[in-house]
């Protein structure tokens, strides 16, 4: 524990070992009520595996493009960690517009949030991590905009570093939604 | 082994961990297509072990948990994030089954033996 941005990447770490609690909480109450369908559509009926798998993938490069904006900037290689940083975001972008659409869709066919408990949990499990995409994409924004005025000084490099540990983790997040929602759920 | 799983970050690192997951991301998405309704227990179980891999990959060339010179301080705040995470998961799962088998009404008990004994056709009767 050398400085004070050791510190902050710890006690950021520590968040994301809460964030992580809370989505084994929407995890087992989604396992819990993953049977409740009130005489409504159950997972099979709302579940495409092909376009989940294209989100997944998204996903999953926009984790190694975040990885290497990271490493770029540790040898402080400004427009590397710009270009890189631009990519995640579209990537991130594509894959909240594609689950926007399928929430969207769901919902105009009557398979949504209040119909039925495994619909509830359904929509806040997948909702909540979506939520934690949107606002990391907020962020990434703003650390884009940073980096492109003041260029690479140590407070945006720490902080490009944590953003790439909360992007990471949400795909880690996301490795367990597609497995266990998705994947079992189209059995 | 020090040259595949480097001291320090490094592309290469990134790009192994990327291949990893994109290979068991793959891998268990074909299982589940190919296999659905085949064996499905066997599935369910290849799928989790496929992403509990994928967890351990990114966890090492993602996020370099284990790789941290010093006190492994992130390891240990996730190992006790886990153990939470198990008590929540398995315990809800635990009660909820238990709960839902002692509160079964005469219909749903009727339900419950057609399939328990397998007269539907299912794959659990003796």
């Amino acid at each position: 524990m050398d400085t004070a941005a050791d510190k902050t990447r710890l006690g950021f770490w520590i968040y994301l070992m809460t964030d992580c609690v809370l989505f084994a909480t929407l995890f087992a109450t989604f396992a819990v009520l993953r049977g409740n369908v009130h005489d409504g559509p159950d997972a099979k009926e709302i579940i495409s595996l092909p376009y989940i798998l294209v989100e997944t993938v998204i996903l999953l490069v926009s984790s190694l493009t975040a990885g290497l904006a990271v490493l770029a900037a540790k040898v402080a290689d400004r427009q590397t960690v710009l270009f890189w940083l631009g990519i995640t975001g579209i990537l991130g972008l594509a894959f909240l517009g594609l689950e926007i659409a399928e929430f969207r869709q769901l919902a105009a066919e009557g398979a949504n949030w209040q119909r039925s408990a495994f619909l509830s949990s359904y929509f806040t499990l997948v909702g909540t991590h979506g939520l934690h995409i949107a606002v990391g994409l907020v962020w990434l924004a703003s650390l884009l905009a940073a980096l492109w005025r003041k260029g690479l000084n140590h407070a945006n490099t720490n902080k490009l570093m944590l953003f790439g540990v909360f992007w990471h983790f949400l795909d880690l997040v996301w490795i367990f939604i597609f497995s266990v929602v998705y994947l079992v759920g189209a059995l | 082994m020090s040259r595949i799983i480097p001291d320090h970050p490094s592309v290469q690192s990134y790009l192994i961990g990327f291949g990893l997951s994109l290979v068991t991301t793959l891998g268990a998405y074909l299982v589940t297509v190919n296999n659905a309704r085949i064996d499905n227990n066997a599935v369910i179980a290849a799928i989790l072990m496929l992403a509990v891999t994928q967890l351990f990959v990114q966890l090492y060339f993602f996020l370099h948990i284990g790789a941290e010179k010093g006190p492994r301080w992130k390891l240990g705040f996730l190992g006790f994030a886990l153990v939470v995470v198990a008590i929540l998961v398995v315990g809800s799962l635990w009660i909820m089954d238990n709960l839902n088998y002692h509160m079964m009404t005469p219909q749903d008990r009727d339900t419950y033996i057609i399939i328990d004994e397998g007269f539907d056709g299912s794959s659990h009767g003796h």
